[in-house]
C-alpha cells in the first residue's frame, strides 16, 4: 500500500527532524533514497535546490515532491499529512501545557532563561542567511574578496526600509526579489 | 476580534500568505509572524512570541509548521491550530506540485536564480531588523544575566555546534534557578 508507505515514511521525518529544514534533509534522503526507491541521488539533489528556492518548509517541499512523483497528487498530500501529524500532536499538547501553566513562577522563570537563547538562535540564522546572501556560504569565507557588491546593496536598502519607513517585511522581500532580477541582469 | 467566522478566516490568510513567502528557512517565519500578529493584529504580546517561538524550535518537525499550530490555538483553540496548519501547508503544497511538472527548467532557470539572490539578501534585513528590535527589548530589563545568556547561546549554537535542545534544556535551568533564587531572597517581583 503505497499511501501508507508515504504516510509512514514523512511521518518519521517529521517526528525525527528538530531544529528545522537542515536537521529534515539527511532524514528525508534516508527515506526516499535508500530505504525506498523514490528518488535517485540526483532528484533528491534536485528537490534540495528547489525547496531552497520555493517558499515553505524543506520537509514539506519534499514531502509535495515525492508524494506527487510515486502517488500523483493524493500521494502529495497524504505524505504532507504524515509529515505535520507529529507536530500537530506534540505541539498542541505543549501549547496547552504552556496556556495552563505560564502564569506559574517557576514556568515564569524558565521561559525567561529561554527569551534570550531563542533570540540569539534567530541571531545566529540570520547570520547564516546574511553570510549565504554575500559570500554564497552559511559562515564568514576566509578571504573578503569574493563578496557579492549586489547583494550588499540590496541588505543595507532593506534594512534601511525596515527601520526607517517601517515597511512590510512581504513588501521589503519582494522588492528584494525585483531588485536583484533588474541588478543581477545588468552588471 | 468581532465575527468568530471572520477570525478563522483572517487567521488561514495571514497563514497562508507568510507561508506563501517564507523563503530561505523556517526562521524566516518567526519575524513575520511577529508582525502580523503581534503589530498589527495584537493578537499575541511580545514576550508570548518569544515563548511561542522557543517551544516551536524545541518541537520536531517544522518550525514554520510549529509556529503556526501555536499562534492558532492561541486565537481560535484546536480548531484556530488546524486552520493555520492548513494555511501554511498549502502554499508549498500548490507550489511544488506545480514545479514538479518542469522541475529542471525552474531549477535551471537564471531568472529564479537572480530572484531569489536577491530575496536572501531581503530575508537577510528581515531577520536582523527582528533581532536588532528583540536586542532592545532584552536590554530594556537591564540585567546582566539575559544578556550573557544571549552571548553564551550564541557561541553556543554558532560556533561550538551544541545541540538546540541540550542550549533550551540549560538555559531553561538557568531561569529556574535564577527565579527561585530570587524568590528565597525575598524580592516578591519575581
Amino acid at each position: 500500500m503505497i499511501y501508507l508507505e508515504l504516510f509512514w515514511s514523512f511521518f518519521q521525518i517529521g517526528l525525527f527532524s528538530i531544529g528545522g529544514g537542515y536537521a529534515a534533509m539527511p532524514l528525508i534522503q534516508r527515506q526516499a533514497v535508500d530505504v525506498h526507491p523514490w528518488l535517485t541521488m540526483t532528484q533528491f539533489t534536485d528537490i534540495m535546490t528547489i525547496a531552497e528556492m520555493t517558499p515553505g518548509p524543506i520537509a514539506i517541499n519534499s514531502a509535495t515532491f515525492v508524494g506527487i512523483r510515486v502517488a500523483g497528487l493524493s500521494g502529495a498530500v497524504i505524505a504532507t499529512l504524515g509529515c505535520v501529524f507529529p507536530s500537530c500532536v506534540i505541539v498542541l499538547t505543549l501549547a496547552y501545557a504552556y496556556y495552563h501553566f505560564r502564569g506559574l513562577a517557576l514556568v515564569q522563570g524558565i521561559l525567561s532563561g529561554l527569551r534570550p537563547a531563542v533570540v540569539a538562535m534567530i541571531a545566529s540564522a540570520g547570520l547564516s542567511i546574511v553570510f549565504m546572501a554575500f559570500f554564497g556560504q552559511r559562515s564568514l569565507p576566509a578571504e573578503l574578496a569574493n563578496i557579492d557588491v549586489i547583494a550588499v546593496g540590496i541588505f543595507i536598502a532593506c534594512l534601511f526600509c525596515l527601520r526607517k519607513w517601517k515597511l512590510h517585511p512581504i513588501a521589503v522581500m519582494a522588492g528584494a526579489g525585483a531588485a536583484g532580477l533588474i541588478l543581477y541582469s545588468l552588471f | 476580534m468581532d465575527h468568530p467566522r471572520s477570525k478563522y478566516w483572517k487567521l488561514f490568510i495571514s497563514t497562508f500568505q507568510l507561508s506563501a513567502c517564507t523563503f530561505g528557512g523556517g526562521f524566516v517565519i518567526i519575524p513575520l509572524m511577529r508582525k502580523k500578529f503581534v503589530d498589527e493584529l495584537h493578537w499575541i504580546e511580545e514576550q508570548e512570541m518569544l515563548d511561542l517561538t522557543a517551544i516551536a524550535q524545541s518541537s520536531p518537525g517544522a518550525i514554520a509548521v510549529n509556529a503556526s499550530i501555536l499562534v492558532g490555538y492561541r486565537v481560535g483553540g484546536p480548531l484556530g491550530a488546524l486552520i493555520t496548519v492548513l494555511g501554511t501547508v498549502l502554499p508549498p503544497l500548490v507550489i511544488i506540485s506545480l514545479v514538479s511538472l518542469c522541475y529542471t527548467a525552474v531549477r535551471d532557470s537564471v531568472i529564479v536564480s537572480m530572484v531569489m539572490a536577491g530575496m536572501l539578501a531581503g530575508v537577510g534585513a528581515v531577520i536582523c531588523d527582528v533581532v536588532l528590535n528583540m536586542l532592545k527589548g532584552l536590554t530594556k530589563q537591564k540585567r546582566l544575566l539575559p544578556l550573557a545568556v544571549l552571548v553564551l547561546s550564541f557561541a553556543a549554537v554558532r560556533f561550538w555546534d551544541v545541540n538546540i535542545i541540550v542550549i533550551i534544556l540549560v538555559c531553561g535551568m538557568i531561569g529556574a534557578a535564577d527565579t527561585l533564587l530570587r524568590m528565597k531572597k525575598g524580592g516578591g517581583e519575581a
